[in-house]
């Protein structure tokens, strides 16, 4: 159809093109295979696009960037909020299961038990909370124009880090305090794990925050049932009793669960209390994979054709 | 030369019906109604043989879509609203995922169905040029070295500090072109958003399509319903007609078949009256006499009511009149027999026409609604034919001379009026 057409100016599009300094993929041989992008009907089950996502980080950043100013020009009180929320869940659960139901802590001073399980749990909470809501939440942007979708969680999971700093900030001057104080905290070299244990809680917030955002989607009223789902998880995570309270009979159960070993590392390396083995830290570490892995791929099936269905 | 875009068979189905459940629970019921080996309660209708093509009610929004685009072409399409061009350039942007058929392109496609699309208001117009940028697909360095160009180009200057969230309207969209127009995409991908923007604003813009085209050797592909500036940038023209490509070729002879055949669409709905007399079209005529879709606001036009003789007798006198409708009100009927006319002695086919002075209505999207009589009034005549509304989109144009076609959406109507001032 195209050689019918008679109006193209060949001539200085050629040369000027040339000229430019174009992007790579154009200056790419032009021959018939020099396609770069093929988009068919047909598709492949397995189709990862982490290429594209590195040749976007630049937009990552930028994602990263806006919402951490967007957070913090609003409000004097902004960064202080992050303070205020986690001492207030302390303190409260301080009372409540500490001085109330008298729950075991471990021989942790329960007060550093809780702040520690709820910083870390938070950072998890908040990566699957914001990843769970990418389409809802960005349907108006995802439907006028393309990149690559992962983006977004991604970024969220890098802005967040921001919030897990300042909590972790305020978790370790509380920890100072205890040690001052004399209290029986043995703080040791196991803590060099804990970009490890961020990277999980990362990579099983995405993933399980892809698999919910793909559904809601679909099923709007999943929605409801999430933020009661995300707050029965954070009681099966040891985040308010240690696994030291199930009998041994049951705790293999718990390993299902990865954010158990997670949480309960994090608190065995600041702490020096807590009940950790190499197994089970292992499983929940591949478990935390097949959901990274399982949630990409039902985001990528999903992205395609969620425009059509909002 | 090669093509830097291939479109082979391309289709986009849509299903009614099976999506827009939206709940978890009534899935559950189907399936365990399913179960129990009885009816859906939430299927549509009875019972239709399941195929794999055919699940649920479903609507092709364009198929068997087929062409290449070589470098440098500026490609027009154009067509009805509903012919599908909206949805191929989805498709084509990866929004959404073609059900059948392929496309490949070469090199970087950048699409603009919505300037300022991921502007956030807390951010500068620097930060939001940037972040912009990078959604589109530059990377920071490429907008560092447009950077320059860009501001001057939205002519925004010393405000690039400012959060966008206190620009005019104005500013806003210009900074949101300027960024697009500097994209450097090798396939650029413009929907209708050249509405926007003041007419020396949509002129600049108009030129730096050209530019980029014929000096930089950029693809464009250009959505529109101004015929005016589809002929004036586009090197061919693609129509599409219910969802197929109609016609592809030199721009001024595909424009001129689009607008021989362009009547407005019919709103949906059904007809009544006896039938005698059938209106069959409804066609608008600019000032100049030439075909046109859409009416630029405060100038004259006129409407064209083409009809079918299905039973009328010489004598039958017949009243022909309109009446324009906004979502929320009435805005005027006008029939034929209030300047003193009515017509006897009608063909079997032809057209009433209706002069309009004046398009003195704010701008947006109307319906028309057409009736005709005979033998007496809407009142006492016989009902010939109510065909459905049409849809009449109104444009904004430069209606108080003042170079502004950001117009008021207040109210309905738009007067021209003189201001002065005198002391007591």
């Amino acid at each position: 159809m195209s050689e019918k057409n008679p109006k193209i100016r060949t001539g200085p599009a050629e040369s000027a093109a040339a000229d430019q300094g174009r992007q790579p993929a154009v200056k790419a041989p032009a021959g018939e295979g020099g396609w770069t992008t093929v988009v068919s009907a047909k598709r492949p089950l397995i189709d990862f696009n982490f290429g594209e996502i590195w040749r976007y980080r630049d937009l990552v950043y930028l994602l990263v960037r806006r919402d951490f100013i967007a957070t913090y020009k609003q409000t004097i009180l902004g960064p202080l909020w992050f303070l205020i929320q986690p001492l207030f869940s302390t303190i409260v659960f301080t009372i409540i299961f500490g001085q109330v139901a008298k729950l075991p802590t471990d021989n942790i001073p329960p007060f550093l038990f809780y702040m520690c399980g709820l910083v870390a749990w938070g950072y998890f909470a908040d990566c699957l909370n914001k990843s769970a809501s990418t389409f809802t939440g960005n349907a108006n942007i995802f439907s006028k124009v393309y990149f690559p979708r992962l983006t977004v969680p991604i970024a969220n999971a890098i802005t967040n880090l921001a919030t897990f700093g300042i909590q972790f900030a305020l978790f370790l001057v509380v920890l100072g305090w205890f040690i001052w104080k004399g209290a029986p905290i043995h703080i040791n070299y196991r803590v060099v794990i804990l970009p490890l244990l961020i990277l999980q809680m990362a990579l099983l917030g995405i993933g399980f925050g892809c698999i919910v955002s793909s559904l809601t989607t679909r099923y709007r009223d999943l929605s409801m049932l999430f933020g009661f789902f995300v707050q029965l998880w954070m009681y099966a995570s040891c985040v308010l009793f240690p696994l030291s309270l199930y009998p041994e009979s049951v705790r293999w159960l718990l390993v299902l669960n990865p954010m158990v070993p997670v949480i309960e590392t994090f608190r065995f390396a600041f702490l020096g209390a807590g009940t950790v083995e190499i197994p089970q830290l292992l499983a929940g570490a591949a478990v935390s994979l097949v959901i990274f892995v399982a949630g990409i791929m039902i985001f990528r099936r999903t992205e395609r054709t969620f425009c059509d269905t909002i | 030369m090669s093509s830097v875009l291939q479109v082979a068979g391309l289709g986009k189905r849509y299903r009614l019906g099976v999506i827009s459940r939206g709940m978890l629970y009534k899935d559950v019921q189907s399936w365990w109604a399913r179960v129990r080996g009885l009816e859906d309660p939430n299927s549509q209708v009875s019972h239709q043989p399941k195929t794999d093509d055919t699940t649920g009610e479903s609507f092709w929004a364009f198929r068997d879509v087929s062409f290449s685009v070589n470098p440098g072409e500026i490609v027009g399409i154009i067509g009805r609203n509903g012919a599908g061009k909206s949805t191929l350039l989805k498709v084509i942007s990866q929004i959404t995922a073609p059900s059948r058929g392929e496309f490949r392109l070469r090199g970087k496609l950048a699409s603009l169905l919505e300037v300022g699309t991921g502007f956030h208001g807390e951010l500068t117009g620097r930060e939001n040029i940037y972040l912009n940028g990078a959604i589109l697909g530059m990377s920071r360095a490429e907008v560092t070295k447009e950077f320059d160009r860009i501001v001057e180009f939205a002519e925004v200057g010393k405000f690039i500090d400012t959060p966008v969230k206190r620009y005019s309207s104005g500013m806003y969209v210009r900074l949101a072109f300027s960024v697009a127009a500097h994209l450097q995409p090798d396939i650029l991908i413009v929907d209708e958003v050249l509405a926007v923007g003041d007419a020396a604003f949509q002129k600049k813009c108009l030129g730096r399509m050209d530019e980029a085209a014929f000096q930089e050797g950029r693809t464009i592909l250009f959505v529109s319903h101004n015929m005016a500036s589809v002929r004036e940038l586009c090197t061919r023209v693609i129509m599409m007609k219910s969802g197929r490509v109609e016609a592809d070729g030199e721009p001024g002879e595909t424009i001129d078949r689009y607008l021989d055949q362009s009547t407005l669409d019919w709103d949906g709905g059904g007809r009544s009256g006896s039938g005698r007399l059938r209106v069959t079209s409804v066609q608008l005529l600019n000032a100049a006499g030439g075909r046109v879709t859409e009416l630029p606001v405060g100038e004259a036009c006129r409407i064209l009511i083409g009809y079918e003789n299905r039973g009328l007798t010489p004598g039958d006198e017949v009243t022909v009149g309109l009446s324009l409708h906004s979502a929320s009100t009435d805005i005027f009927c006008n029939y034929s027999h209030f300047s003193g006319r009515t017509f006897a002695n009608l063909g079997e086919r032809g057209c009433f026409e209706f002069s309009w002075p004046s398009v003195d209505v704010v701008p947006g999207h109307y319906t028309l609604g057409v009736r005709v009589f005979a033998n007496g009034d809407q009142h006492t005549g016989e009902r010939l034919d109510t065909p459905p509304p049409v849809i009449l989109p109104v444009v904004p144009s430069d209606f108080h001379g003042n170079g502004d076609r950001a117009l008021t959406n207040f109210g309905v109507i738009l007067v021209r009026g003189q201001w002065s001032v005198r002391g007591v």
